[in-house]
């Protein structure tokens, strides 16, 4: 089996057609169009408020749409979505470990098993000196590693970020971004990540798509041109700055 | 150790200048009687008070704990749908605004004479903050956690479990630490009709114009007060200081 194909296997291919949600008189999307591959790392772009964060939870079903239709291929296979919330989100109570193993307990899976997933998760994200640690001993960054390895114990075939790193210093936000980045790698998921950023977005993104202000049309859907395998070093990039400069420029046109 | 000496200071200053304004006549001592004499009280009576004190205490502890249970109990319940909120809750809302002195002539034909009248008037002065407190802890779960444990189709028992209580639970602990003290309130009012714990002592002594004994009761009641709050928040340390900001220094 090719590394393509097993991707393809352990990913999710999403079809949005003819989305509208309004929230009363406000539409926020309004017949919006979309394909995502399978194994695709899809940044979505946009300004505040223009409805990303809204796009993000319908794709996760977590807000219900007025018309139009969603189809995921595989469909039905259970636990094929994970999220990571702008916040970290984590419950104070627990400790680090039993914050990433709470996606299993809640599916039935035994104590030891999940607790056991959840190390081996959190080493990969570099946390296992964490473990017994509660959340509010715990730096911002550590905190958004922690959220991150909750989202990947349950080996989701699709990942949607909603700008997780937003609140981190920058030198944090660069090491989590080649973090995450390699993460796609190793896991072949597809991942659908929403930020103002367009740094973080050209240097994500296989993929970028750039909303408009109101109703999140597309206004821009482009592949970007950088190596698979990014470092540092892609940022100081001449191709990096060419697509920056086109998805400025997207982001700076009036709706 | 530095709190409890704080908490003692103004109480040891007011003590003194009660004593010093009744010595020098500027209060009539059968009004308020020097903070010695109700200390040389406490000490001369201190079986009958002592006595006294034990019962309150059972029928305030008791109620506390019936009105804990239960003010949970019926919270869970009520958040478990909007109507079963608009539905019972006035009911909840009952018990805050009935006068307990009002309805304790009824405990006492109810109940009959002796601690099941104290246990339901103290029952019944503090249940509405364990209700009221547990309620809003319970339905002011961060947004954003409840779409992580709908992400992962959480059942209802097992968002309430693992997650709504957990989070109300500084919420329900300031109810209990309020129910606490009304739970000794409604003791001593159901003793004075109903009792023979300080509620009877504070009322036989006020009919003998003893108010050094009145105060003596008073005095002991705040004790038991300051019991119950000072255990509520022993709990509540063991149980947050891991995790909420109320509990950590």
């Amino acid at each position: 089996m090719t590394e393509a194909s097993i991707a393809a296997d352990r990913s999710v291919a999403l079809r949005l057609s003819g989305i509208r949600r309004a929230f009363t008189d406000l539409v926020v999307i309004d017949d919006l169009t979309l394909d995502v591959a399978a194994g695709e790392f899809l940044a979505i772009l946009g300004p505040s408020g223009c409805g990303k964060s809204t796009l993000l939870r319908v794709i996760a079903g977590l807000i219900s749409i007025d018309s139009g239709t969603l189809d995921a291929e595989p469909s039905g296979a259970k636990l094929q979505t994970a999220f990571v919330f702008q916040d970290a989100n984590l419950l104070p109570w627990l400790t680090v470990l039993e914050n990433a193993a709470l996606p299993l307990e809640l599916t039935g899976v035994g104590g030891a098993e999940r607790l056991a997933i959840a190390s081996r998760v959190l080493a990969e994200v570099g946390l296992s000196d964490a473990e017994s640690r509660y959340p509010a001993q715990l730096s911002g960054g550590m905190r958004m590693r922690v959220s991150l390895a909750r989202a990947l114990v349950t080996e989701p075939r699709l990942l949607l970020l909603d700008e997780p790193f937003a609140a981190l210093d920058e030198i944090t936000r660069f090491r989590l971004e080649v973090r995450l980045r390699d993460l796609w790698i190793e896991r072949g998921m597809t991942v659908i990540f929403v930020t103002h950023s367009i740094t973080e977005a050209a240097f994500l993104a296989n993929r970028a798509v750039v909303l408009t202000r109101r109703g999140c049309h597309i206004r821009l859907d482009r592949r970007l041109a950088l190596p698979q395998v990014r470092d540092n070093q892609v940022r100081l990039s001449a191709p990096f700055a060419d697509e920056m400069k086109l998805l400025l420029g997207a982001m700076e046109e009036e709706d | 150790m530095r709190k409890t000496v704080s908490a003692a200071i103004p109480f040891v200053v007011v003590t003194l200048l009660v004593e010093g304004l009744v010595r020098a006549g500027w209060i009539q001592a059968f009004l308020v009687p020097p903070p010695s004499a109700v200390f040389q009280t406490i000490l001369r009576d201190w079986p009958e008070l002592s006595e006294a004190f034990a019962k309150t205490s059972a029928g305030a502890i008791l109620g506390f704990l019936l009105s804990s249970l239960a003010g949970v109990a019926i919270a869970v319940f009520l958040s478990s749908s909007r109507r079963v909120q608009d539905a019972f809750y006035p009911y909840a809302v009952f018990f805050q605004t009935v006068p307990i002195i009002a309805i304790a002539p009824l405990l006492v034909i109810w109940f009959g004479y002796g601690l099941r009248t104290v246990v339901a008037s103290a029952f019944i002065a503090s249940i509405f903050p364990v209700i009221a407190n547990t309620l809003d802890g319970i339905l002011s779960t961060d947004p954003a956690l409840r779409d992580l444990f709908r992400l992962y189709r959480a059942s209802p028992a097992a968002t309430l479990w693992k997650l709504r209580f957990p989070a109300a639970l500084p919420q329900i602990l300031t109810g209990l630490r309020i129910a606490g003290g009304l739970a000794v309130i409604g003791a001593i009012v159901g003793e004075f009709l109903g009792g023979q714990g300080l509620g009877s002592v504070i009322d036989i002594a006020r009919t003998q114009q003893r108010t050094d004994k009145v105060f003596a009761a008073v005095l002991l009641a705040s004790v038991l007060g300051l019991a119950l709050f000072g255990l509520i928040n022993i709990v509540s340390r063991l149980v947050l200081r891991s995790w909420h900001v109320s509990e950590q220094s």
